[in-house]
């Protein structure tokens, strides 16, 4: 029960920085596309902005003694360069992450992000599956 | 002013993830085994999420501006092509090896050990790489 209350008031702040975003700044929280954007040489503060709030978010949590996640829950190094990799391709392609494509696009009433948010939810699930029962 | 609201609404977001529990790619991969004991805990934060974004991106369709005067920039949502369905593959290839997206790893930054660095450069190593193929194929 408690995860249940933990995943709807997470999902809560997340779809009201979603929606602050978009009425306030009149841009869509597409985490992907802005972290991007903070990479270019000629980023806008904005978008450095919101990754930095990002991190900053959990380093207040740890500070509050949020506990951390433990490293065996990482997969070792290797394979964390190879996932990093293909989601930074994959993202820039395909215009979007879970964030931007999964919250915003749903919630904008996109059949593109729709049709995206299908496709990564079921290679990322086959992929799981692969990894953990056939290989 | 834009750079404080845009901070916050990253602050924010990021908070949401680690309440929502979804910085723990540990759970991730257990929402997205639906062969192993299924979590749903990721279907629902979203569902949360949509719930409350949903309203505001119906006001900013009928509204040319936001409130601090920038125009609101909505993406296209009809356009469905190869390149969408790629990019979303090769996302979800990554998604499921590593149990994490973008943002819950720059959230991680700070989680301590080397782990999430590793991926954030990455990532920003595969963006590169895209982005200069467009530069050179345009």
């Amino acid at each position: 029960m408690e995860a249940v209350i933990h995943a709807i008031a997470g999902g809560a702040l997340i779809g009201i920085a979603a929606a602050g975003l978009l009425l306030i700044n009149g841009r869509v929280a597409g985490i992907s596309g802005i972290f991007a954007g903070a990479l270019r040489p000629a980023a806008t503060p904005w978008n450095l902005a919101f990754i930095g709030g990002l991190v900053a978010a959990g380093i207040l949590a740890r500070l509050a003694g949020f506990a951390a996640i433990p490293d065996t829950h990482l997969e070792p190094p290797l394979i964390l360069a190879a996932a990093g990799l293909l989601v930074g391709i994959g993202t820039r392609i395909g215009n979007g992450c879970t964030s931007g494509h999964g919250v915003c696009g749903l919630s904008n009433l996109s059949p593109r992000s729709l049709v995206a948010t299908l496709v990564f939810m079921a290679v990322a699930g086959l992929t799981v599956f692969i990894a953990r029962h056939v290989v | 002013m834009k750079t404080i609201t845009a901070a916050l609404s990253g602050l924010l977001f990021g908070i949401g993830l680690i309440i929502a529990g979804m910085t723990d790619p540990v759970r991730i991969k257990a929402f997205l085994d639906v062969a192993g004991e299924w979590n749903p805990a990721l279907a629902l934060v979203m569902a949360s999420a949509i719930a409350v974004a949903a309203p505001a991106f119906a006001l900013a369709r009928r509204r040319p501006r936001a409130l601090l005067g920038d125009a609101i920039q909505l993406p296209d949502r009809r356009r469905i092509d190869g390149r969408l369905i790629l990019g979303a593959a090769v996302f979800g290839l990554g998604w499921g090896l590593g149990g994490l997206c973008p943002g819950p790893s720059l959230v991680l930054l700070s989680n301590g050990g080397l782990s999430p660095f590793i991926f954030v450069v990455a990532m920003a190593a595969g963006m590169g790489i895209v982005e200069l193929t467009k530069r050179s194929s345009a």
